[in-house]
């Protein structure tokens, strides 16, 4: 017993820990952003976990090719748009189940990228390591003890993150596009009486989550490590979508409920390491349930007083 | 020719001329006309599905006729959509609120139409000019309030308010009294006058009649997608209003013999119930209601009606006192073993409780009864007899149009409460409650509620009914018990009470203090 306290304490004082949380944190909050805009305007989006998957492969590939990350971002950009499109025009254009359209999506994103993987790369399981996004370093601050090994050093995407949160919420709570979003979410009815163009706003909605969603999945590749492996994202979309139901559908609030989950994570691969517990291998597979186990206990107890957007996963059919 | 052709409309803010309008297999308006002149409030009156939405919708842009032409102060209009509507100042409030629940009442106001400064939504200035609006036609709410959280006559204001904020100068009202109490009915049409009083030209459809002569100046009658008669408010009355509406002389009130009494069938001891809060509803209600009567109940909707109704019929839990049903004490029990017992319900909702919309209705025609042996040989339904039995039902109340396929979403309301009703009457029951039976329903529709309500109770059935219409509780009802805030304040008989009377205790005073003042008075 003795062990384990000193185990967890151990995992509490490393600074390591908590760079870690926020990079396990980062690709969620994009995600949960994601979330946040489909939602906002009545989409459903569970495509978020193929997105991400897709996108965390252009990543890699767009690096490999051109040698550049930045292209490799570019590239993630624009299968992960290009994925919300395809959910969008199902859902939106021809009013089809969002979760259908959201599920095809997913098997659609591993399929693409297992076959591309072995076509490009020759091998299964993983690519190549290309060049990731440099880190951004805080100058002399990497010194500073705790914090320098804390925040020193971090991919330029996580402070992006960030900013997305903060930008998000003006976006949707004080402009009138987001007051156009809201509405048409709760009630194209009505929006639409007002000459509010539902369909419009909805492609909007969907459209940024392909953007955020694609941000965060290539965070997961070409972040830090420089590397796609197989279904990389392995379950962050859903688990992004638990934050944004836990943060009640709001920048903020989703921004929360992903540090939450990425620090169990975090917690989860840090308490692992630990030499004075004497892990047996197969143990890290419990260990990775915990972010999961949490969800459930999350979602059960706070999913009563969160609410949907009203119209939240309802086409709107104009007859 | 050119003199012959041009025509003056000058006088009038909104003229349609010979509208055609077609659904699939239905002539909704045909070569309808309308003048509204500009500062009056007109009624379009006609039963439902006579074309009166259908009229107006196209006048909104919501749809658009087959043929016919739109003249808005004179000046030939093309409205294709909502937008070239409001261009045209015009605005609609519809039957069914277009709010959004979730926002607050500045930003549904303003939605579409945002003050901004830069990209962001000028919040303040939107305030500030809802407030002016406000005070400027008595339109009285809180600019921050969401909308789920006001009643519905603030949600009511907020959509007037709503359209006359993008400048309307002819105000749409689709049916507005169908869900106000009848205060709140009385403050709207304190703001229709002062609308009028202020220039505004307003177009009222409605179906109830003393509505029509209390608050507006001329009347265009539709029935079955024609105008059937234009007249001055007040060259008319009711009676002739009803013919036009329903081409045939109406009962507004119908005929009853005296009721035969007979033994006591339901009692009701010092009953206390509580609302879904946890707050006291209902706070020590006694009454009882014999074999062969009606007894109403009349009050403002929300004084513990519904939650008496539902601890009767054993929806809701009884706190303290006794339902006694047949002389047996039936307090809490299921509602399942009320209804074996012999008690019948028409619930007040009849979309939430009183039919499964999506189901057709020969399902709905045997609720709560699939599991009898007519219905039902132990596993599986008899769906044969099922259909045989509804298609009698559906004969014999009339339901429109006759199929017993149509699912209970498709049928009018009045066509619902029909079914709904041929279901409690086809078991037999010895009792009845009948909640709100008409709200929302035609004159024809009302006509034939009422007078089988009647007959049930010429059959020897006891019968309590609730309603918040005064009208259908004075013309049917043998007894009348008044409801405020949870507490009976009198009982009265129709023909030795009046609707001032009544409209008092509805308003919080007892029987007896009203008689002894006047007594004294006298």
């Amino acid at each position: 017993m003795n062990a384990w306290v000193q185990a967890i304490i151990n995992v509490f004082i490393n600074p390591v820990f908590y760079r870690s949380t926020l990079n396990q944190s980062t690709p969620l909050i994009f995600a949960a952003l994601g979330g946040v805009y489909s939602e906002t305007t009545g989409v459903v989006n569970i495509a978020l976990e193929g997105i991400m998957l897709i996108a965390a492969f252009g990543g890699v590939v767009g690096s490999y090719f051109t040698g550049n990350p930045w292209y490799g971002l570019a590239l993630a950009l624009l299968l992960g748009i290009s994925m919300a499109a395809l959910h969008a025009w199902a859902s939106i254009r021809y009013a089809g189940d969002q979760i259908i359209s959201g599920t095809a999506i997913i098997l659609l994103a591993q399929g693409i990228t297992g076959f591309s993987l072995v076509e490009l790369f020759g091998k299964p399981g993983s690519t190549d390591l290309v060049r990731s996004i440099p880190l951004v370093n805080l100058g002399g601050f990497e010194e500073v003890p705790f914090f320098g090994k804390m925040v020193g050093s971090l991919s330029p995407l996580v402070y992006v993150a960030f900013a997305s949160v903060v930008f998000s919420w003006y976006l949707i709570y004080k402009t009138k596009l987001g007051l156009r979003m809201r509405s048409v979410g709760n009630n194209p009815e009505a929006a639409d009486t007002l000459g509010v163009n539902v369909y419009n706003i909805r492609y909007f909605g969907v459209l940024m989550s392909g953007v955020f969603a694609a941000l965060g999945g290539a965070f997961l590749s070409i972040g830090e490590l420089g590397q796609f492996t197989e279904n990389m994202s392995n379950g962050r979309g859903f688990i992004a979508l638990a934050a944004m139901i836990i943060g009640n559908w709001s920048p903020t609030g989703a921004m929360w409920a992903a540090i939450l989950f990425g620090a169990a994570s975090a917690f989860n691969d840090q308490l692992q390491s630990q030499g004075v517990l004497h892990l047996a291998t197969n143990t890290q597979y419990l260990f990775g349930m915990i972010p999961y186990i949490l969800t459930l206990i999350v979602v059960s107890g706070f999913v009563g007083k969160s609410r949907a957007p009203t119209a939240d996963g309802i086409p709107y059919i104009k007859d | 020719m050119d003199n012959k052709n041009k025509k003056d409309y000058s006088q009038y803010a909104v003229v349609m001329e010979q509208i055609v309008k077609k659904f699939p297999g239905v002539l909704a308006n045909d070569h309808v006309d309308l003048f509204v002149k500009r500062g009056e409030i007109h009624a379009i009156v006609g039963e439902n599905g006579a074309g009166k939405t259908t009229l107006m919708s196209q006048l909104y842009g919501l749809i658009n006729p087959n043929s016919g032409k739109i003249y808005i102060n004179g000046v030939e209009t093309r409205i294709k959509n909502p937008n070239d509507a409001i261009a045209a100042k015009i605005g609609m409030v519809h039957q069914h609120f277009m709010l959004v629940d979730r926002l607050s009442v500045v930003e549904n106001v303003v939605l579409g139409m945002e003050p901004s400064h830069g990209p962001f939504f000028a919040i303040d200035v939107a305030r500030k000019q809802i407030r002016e609006l406000s005070e400027k036609f008595g339109l009285y709410v809180d600019p921050d309030a969401i909308i789920e959280d006001l009643p519905v006559g603030a949600q009511q204001r907020v959509e007037i308010i709503k359209v006359l904020y993008r400048g309307a100068e002819i105000l749409i009202l689709d049916e507005p009294t169908a869900v106000l109490t009848p205060q709140e009915t009385d403050e709207l049409f304190d703001v229709l006058r002062s609308l009028k009083a202020q220039g505004k030209t307003i177009i009222l459809i409605t179906h109830k009649l003393h509505e029509v002569m209390a608050v507006t100046d001329s009347v265009t009658v539709m029935r079955l997608g024609k105008v059937t008669g234009v007249v001055k408010t007040k060259d008319t009355n009711p009676k002739e209003l009803a013919r036009m509406m329903v081409g045939r002389d109406v009962l507004l009130r119908v005929e009853k013999d005296k009721a035969k009494v007979g033994d006591k069938i339901l009692e009701i001891e010092k009953l206390e119930v509580n609302e879904n809060r946890g707050l006291r509803a209902v706070n020590g209600v006694s009454f009882s209601v014999h074999k062969g009567e009606i007894v109403g109940i009349a009050g403002v909707a929300g004084n513990g009606q519904s939650e008496l109704v539902e601890a009767i019929t054993g929806l809701r839990k009884v706190e303290s006192g006794k339902v006694i049903f047949k002389d047996v004490d039936i307090t809490n029990f299921s509602p399942k073993k009320h209804r074996e017992m012999g008690m019948g319900h028409i619930p007040e909702d009849r979309l939430k409780r009183g039919l499964v919309t999506a189901f057709p209705i020969y399902y709905n025609f045997i609720l709560g009864k699939h599991d009898d042996p007519k219905f039902c040989d132990g596993s599986f339904l008899k769906i044969q007899d099922i259909k045989k039995f509804s298609e009698e039902l559906v004969k014999e109340f009339d339901v429109r149009p006759p199929l017993i396929n149509i699912l209970g979403a498709n049928l009018s309301g009045g066509n619902q409460q029909k079914v709904i009703i041929a279901r409690e009457i086809a078991f037999e029951p010895d009792f009845l409650v009948v909640s709100q039976p008409t709200r929302g329903l035609d004159i024809g529709a009302i006509e034939f509620i009422h007078k089988t309500i009647i007959s049930m109770r010429d059959k020897g059935i006891g019968v309590l009914l609730i309603s918040m219409e005064l009208e259908e509780i004075f013309s049917l009802s043998d007894r009348i018990l008044v409801m405020y805030e949870g507490k009976i304040m009198g009982e009265v008989r129709p023909e030795e009470t009046s609707t001032e009377e009544v409209g008092m205790m509805m308003t919080g005073h007892r029987l007896e203090d009203l008689r002894s003042q006047e007594t004294q008075e006298v």
